[in-house]
């Protein structure tokens, strides 16, 4: 098995804390991580691999700086690892993100499966996955919580959906996105630490994928950021007073008032 | 000039003076060596270059081609359904669609896939058109074949916005469609309106793990799409007496083959209320120590009618399956009561809940964030405050 995994360099935005004073983020302690999601993707390749054989290559599209993501993904288990880095590729939305990706995947053919987390913690947009299967023109599974087989050509993935779970079937090539039940992803050895330590991780540019500049970055995007802002909360709550029994009975009061009762 | 990701310091203009670092919202500004620098992660919304009083900060221009607009008309829904009856969520954005449209001057029309169902809500919701594929192939969800279809009628038809409920289903395939079309999609949107002046759809949305809010436009393409976060807009009462059009569109333009294959349900017996569903929803966090103790809350929501519901960490642990998790990577809700227990609020949380018509809060931590959005809060230890409430509703 051909096992690509597309993963994510993102700031920790769980950890992130608005500045009352000045309003904006506060950036300072907040790490870069690989997405969270991402994680899970990775582990479930290298899993692919120790149970099918093949190899497994991390990608991932960023600053020269999400090097170390991927140092981390071969720490973990990955075989080899490529940086999509190129200022042309600079403020992309996902369907430039999903056909810079396709490209690259492209020059790694033959390939089997491509892995993606379901969504990414800074964007949130979860589409870069689907975008990117019909970049390739493959087919699509999503929200994988378990890979039940891989034979003869095709996967059989447990799929998450809301009322449950659905069982479905789609031949290789195939893209899918992966929940966080999927795995515990492991950590990184001895072994993968000092071998991350000394790979060499190739940074392709535009150049390097041929790409259509007006198909890449800020120009290939469809969707512009027109403004950002803090969410406003409008407070009117109320902290119920008493003793605890007083306060309960009040508590079922205002709900049977409130008629939610 | 300096350069980082799309986004350019003129060094010979800036005078480090750092009026524009209280204005990025993702605090990327810094002052190095009397010189703003611009950290990654820059989102070219502009905040700083209308900071900077020096012209310093230039954002990449790109040459937008102007969009043939009167090429594209009409609003569309994508109405989504399970066993045949829709779901709420299509209702909801055909109210929020009918108020675009109305303001656009333009038809609202909605899109259905299925087998032997009943189109007449969708008029009644606003609809002026509803283009229908009923076959047996659709009743269920197909994937390759709902993006295909929908791929085809949108070429067909032309419309000028498409917009989708950002259920799984949602979220997993109109990016597809969005990607055939080469178009822009702006995923779980909690604010639509319209720009009059350009046409523009602006789509705002929740990012950076809830902590910011974005509006984006989709300019350069058509159709504008979006999928919506279910159970942010209203639905209206549906006017039964609306009359509207309903096309039937023929599948069988090219054979009926989906590469995917659904081969088995499974489904999740955990939930005896449905969230989505659920007047009443009374949920746990952290707070409850460990597993068991959601009996605890399994009996409150028994004694109310309730669904039953967690925020992230008890279904991290394992304490209660995922269906159950409510927020930023779980369910969206909006009940008329939503009864927090033990639950810090975190952000992620919060966007998962906050529009519910009345929210309580129990937790021992007066600080909990959660008392922010709660309509009423008790501030006390839950395994107290749960049974007193158990036992006062059992007695009434």
């Amino acid at each position: 098995m051909n096992v690509v995994v597309c993963l994510k360099q993102v700031p920790n935005t769980t950890k992130v804390k608005i500045d009352p004073q000045t309003n904006t983020l506060v950036r300072e302690g907040i790490e870069s991580i690989i997405n969270p999601f991402d994680t899970y993707a990775l582990e479930e390749g290298v899993r692919i691999k120790e149970r099918y054989g093949g190899k497994v290559t991390a990608i991932s599209m960023g600053p020269p700086q999400a090097e170390g993501a991927l140092r981390e993904a071969m720490s973990t288990g990955a075989d080899e690892a490529i940086l999509l880095s190129d200022s042309a590729f600079a403020g992309a939305d996902t369907l430039a993100t999903a056909y810079t990706l396709a490209r690259a995947i492209d020059k790694l053919a033959p390939y089997d499966i491509i892995i993606c987390g379901r969504q990414t913690i800074d964007g949130d947009t979860g589409q870069v996955g689907p975008e990117l299967a019909e970049m390739l023109g493959i087919p699509f599974l999503a929200y994988a919580s378990k890979i039940e087989e891989i034979s003869n050509g095709y996967i059989r993935v447990k799929q998450m959906v809301e009322e449950g779970h659905e069982l479905i079937e789609a031949p290789l090539p195939a893209v899918i996105t992966v929940v966080k039940e999927i795995n515990i992803p492991r950590l990184p050895s001895l072994r993968g630490i000092a071998r991350s330590k000394s790979a060499v991780i190739p940074i392709w540019t535009a150049q390097e994928l041929d790409v259509d500049k007006n198909m890449v970055g800020l120009s290939g995007s469809a969707t512009r950021v027109i403004k950002v802002f803090f969410p406003q909360r409008v407070h009117h709550g109320e902290i119920l007073q008493g003793d605890m029994e007083s306060q309960v009975e009040s508590l079922i009061d205002k709900l049977r008032d409130a008629k939610v009762l | 000039m300096v350069r980082s990701m799309g986004i350019q310091v003129d060094l010979d203009k800036c005078i480090g003076c750092g009026d524009c670092v209280p204005s990025c919202p993702f605090g990327l500004l810094e002052i190095v060596g009397e010189k703003v620098q611009v950290k990654e992660g820059c989102t070219l919304c502009g905040a700083c270059q209308e900071a900077c009083t020096y012209g310093a900060i230039l954002i990449e221009a790109v040459t937008e081609t102007p969009v043939v607009t009167d090429s594209h008309q009409g609003i569309w829904v994508f109405a989504e359904q399970r066993d045949s009856k829709f779901k709420s969520v299509a209702y909801e954005l055909l109210t929020k669609g009918r108020e675009l449209a109305d303001v656009l001057g333009t038809e609202l029309c909605a899109v259905c896939f299925g087998h032997d169902i009943d189109v007449e809500p969708l008029i009644a919701y606003g609809a002026d058109k509803v283009y229908l594929i009923d076959t047996p192939a659709l009743a269920d969800f197909q994937e390759d074949l709902y993006a295909r279809k929908l791929v085809e009628l949108v070429q067909e038809y032309k419309p000028e916005i498409v917009i989708a409920g950002a259920t799984p289903l949602g979220r997993s395939f109109i990016p597809r469609v969005a990607a055939i079309l080469r178009t822009g999609l702006t995923a779980d949107c909690t604010g639509l309106e319209i720009d009059t002046e350009k046409r523009l759809l602006l789509q705002t949305r929740p990012t950076f793990g809830g902590n910011i809010m974005a509006t984006i436009i989709c300019q350069t393409k058509r159709p504008q799409m979006s999928t919506v976060r279910p159970r942010v807009f209203r639905k209206n009462a549906p006017d039964k007496g609306r009359k509207g059009q309903v096309i039937r569109v023929n599948l069988d333009k090219e054979p009926v083959t989906s590469r995917t294959k659904l081969l088995r349900f499974i489904e999740d017996i955990t939930e005896t209320v449905k969230l989505e569903d659920a007047d009443i929803i009374v949920s746990g966090g952290r707070g409850l120590e460990k597993a068991e103790n959601f009996h605890l809350l399994e009996e409150l929501a028994n004694v109310m009618g309730a669904g039953l519901g967690s925020s992230r960490p008890p279904v991290d642990d394992g304490w209660i399956p995922y269906s159950h998790q409510v927020g930023q990577t779980g369910k969206t809700v909006c009940p008329k009561l939503y009864i927090a227990c033990g639950i810090s609020g975190a952000i992620q949380h919060l966007a998962g809940m906050q529009t519910s018509d009345v929210i309580v809060a129990i937790n021992n931590d007066p600080h909990a964030p959660i008392f922010e959005v709660a309509t009423y809060g008790i501030v006390g230890d839950l395994f107290k405050v749960v049974p007193m409430l158990i036992e006062k509703l059992k007695k009434d």
